[in-house]
């Protein structure tokens, strides 16, 4: 038995953020932060050790 | 803890709690009951994502795991930003064009019953027992140092979430666990900025880090390929990266957060919120722990940090060792400020072979005082055997009573509540409706259009669940490190029962029999790497293990099996 809230299959077009027009640039742009991150640990570590 | 505190702590946890039920007083839809409201926007979701996986232990673990080992901790959540796509980009658009309550329901349609049964009992088996941690672990640390009595505390906490959880069901939850956000991120924010403001004068962020770093607390990435070590890029990346995918795409207590809300933008918005923050967040807690470190060289720190167990066998019949390791403990932290203190100067001064020997020596002392500390533990385990060695996890809270202001106290044990709170909320949540709809309704099929009655036992069974957590958490004997025996006791399961949704989405052409064997006998390999080769695995891999023999068992399975025994299995 489906729920109420089954979501109709073109409810998923557009983020609504500004600055993307796709899902697959946020995913990006989630990507490219967290390889940012983990060098921005690299070189935390490397100037305080 | 005086009034003050008493009065900041009493009134965020019950004043949460109060607005929760008032608020979801009128709640009687099945949908909104089970997966939230629909008006739920991406920042409420976001934040509910956030506080389901950070339960107190997070609170009173990382900080400890921060100054006893450094920073490393953090790389153990470098897959989670990855998983969290996947999850965006392919689960959460089919849980949520089926309009599913459960994840395993997904199962269920794709497979058979029998799959759906063995994932939502994996489910409630590995959950309702880390419930029970949940619930215990918080507790245990605050009665200790605190003076207060663990069984009430522990029935005080489970009562107060249980209130609230059965009045408004996911809607509550939800609502509950953005106001114990708020609390949290203040509490955690104040904390940092009273510990700077507690550092030696001229000493500053940038020195407290230098310390931090020279005693090698700020090893945040090592790349090392030795699978002996447990936390490293390779580790954090695969295997965080399939715990990760397994606990946000299929453990309800997640899944339930996400697949309510007005559409699949907000659940979609609310992952990328954590998949943006979380290492940020994980990192900023660890770093807290190593400045207390820091903290902890000049000002001097009790040889061993729970306090009340080292104050009870320091009035035993062993009390002359005891003291006369204070003693010795205490000229060694003596001898260690003035090797810091001196390395500081001729690090001022740029001079780079005096900088290193210097260091050299300090790091010489620092060792010296570990290994007194390492000597007060033995001599706790000689003088009782049972006694527990591990004190990591006394370490923040052990400064924040001894070193922060009254009010400060009181709003800092309200984030270790609130952490526990929201955490165990969403566990109930998603036990109760586990249980509902995929064990109930499944045995009670007719009863599934009865809606007020669906209803009637989702409270049923989110208070039964309740109510076992806390019986397990009062009769719970505890492993050493609280927040590694969730992530242990999760491991042993996830990666099955990733395994079998990895099927489920990628591999059409396998059938519920195969899955359903490849899954049982990918969980018993991974309980023998566990019962007979946990020296040799780290836990971590359990994961990617237990994913990738189930995918492949289950392919096997397939080719033995054929096509037409499953196809005659259907009929």
């Amino acid at each position: 038995m489906k729920s109420p809230s089954a979501d109709p299959p073109t409810s998923d077009k557009s983020p609504r953020v500004p600055g993307f027009r796709t899902w697959r640039g946020i995913y990006i742009f989630v990507f490219a932060f967290f390889v940012l991150v983990v060098v921005l640990l690299t070189i935390f570590s490397r100037y305080f050790a | 803890m005086n009034a003050l505190d008493w009065i900041v702590l009493l009134g965020t946890m019950i004043g949460i709690a109060a607005y929760g039920v008032w608020r979801t007083r009128d709640v009687h839809s099945l949908n909104t009951y089970l997966k939230g409201n629909k008006s739920t926007r991406w920042g409420t979701i976001g934040l509910s994502v956030m506080a389901t996986q950070a339960s107190a232990i997070t609170f009173l673990s990382i900080p400890g795991q921060g100054f006893e080992s450094g920073i490393g901790f953090v790389q153990n959540y470098f897959g989670l930003p990855l998983a969290l796509i996947v999850v965006c980009a392919v689960f959460l658009p089919i849980y949520r064009r089926l309009g599913v309550y459960t994840a395993y329901e997904f199962l269920g349609r794709r497979f058979d019953g029998k799959t759906r049964l063995l994932s939502a009992g994996l489910f409630l088996v590995q959950r309702g027992l880390a419930a029970g941690v949940t619930i215990y672990a918080p507790a245990i640390i605050l009665a200790t140092v605190l003076g207060w009595r663990l069984d009430l505390t522990i029935i005080f906490t489970g009562l107060l979430v249980i209130v609230y959880t059965v009045t408004g069901g996911s809607a509550a939850v939800s609502l509950t666990q953005k106001w114990q956000m708020a609390v949290i991120f203040g509490g955690m924010v104040t904390a940092f900025v009273v510990l700077l403001t507690k550092m030696p004068a001229g000493l500053g962020f940038g020195g407290a880090a230098h310390v931090a770093g020279a005693m090698g607390k700020l090893q945040a990435v090592d790349f090392s390929l030795n699978p002996d070590r447990r936390y490293t890029l390779w580790t954090g990346l695969l295997g965080g990266f399939f715990l990760s995918l397994s606990y946000f795409g299929t453990d309800q207590s997640q899944v339930q957060r996400y697949i309510g809300g007005a559409a699949l933008r907000e659940g979609r918005l609310g992952l990328m919120f954590n998949a943006l923050l979380k290492i940020p967040m994980q990192f900023s807690i660890l770093l807290l722990g190593a400045l207390v470190f820091v903290f902890y060289q000049f000002e001097k720190p009790p040889v061993f940090f729970n306090q009340t167990e080292w104050r009870h066998h320091e009035q035993g019949a062993n009390a002359a060792t005891f003291h006369a390791l204070d003693e010795k403990f205490n000229a060694a932290f003596a001898e260690k400020q003035v090797k810091i203190q001196a390395w500081l100067e001729v690090r001022e001064a740029h001079d780079a072979v005096a900088e290193t020997a210097a260091r050299a020596a300090m790091l010489e002392s620092q060792t010296r005082a570990g290994a007194i500390r390492a000597e007060a533990k033995a001599a706790l385990v000689a003088d009782d055997p049972r006694a527990k060695t591990k004190d990591s996890d006394y370490v923040f809270i052990t400064f924040i009573l001894d070193h922060l202001p009254h009010g400060v106290i009181g709003l800092l044990v309200a984030v270790m509540f609130a952490a526990a709170l929201g955490s165990k909320a969403s566990e109930l949540n998603a036990l109760g409706t586990t249980t509902t709809i995929d064990l109930w309704r499944h045995f009670r099929p007719l009863a599934a259009h009865d809606e007020a009655r669906n209803v009637r036992a989702a409270k049923w069974f989110t208070a039964m669940w309740g109510l076992v957590a806390i019986a397990f958490a009062l009769y719970a004997s505890l492993a050493e490190n609280l927040i590694e025996a969730i992530n242990i006791l999760g491991s042993i399961f996830y990666g099955v029962v990733l395994g079998i949704f990895l099927v489920a989405f990628f591999l059409k052409r396998v059938g519920g029999t195969a899955v359903f064997w490849g899954a049982v006998t990918a969980q018993v390999l991974i309980f023998v790497l566990f019962f007979y080769y946990k020296d040799r695995v780290a836990y971590l891999w359990y994961n990617l293990i237990g994913c990738a023999a189930c995918v492949l068992f289950s392919l096997v399975l397939q080719l033995l099996l054929g096509r037409k025994v499953e196809k005659a299995h259907a009929a």
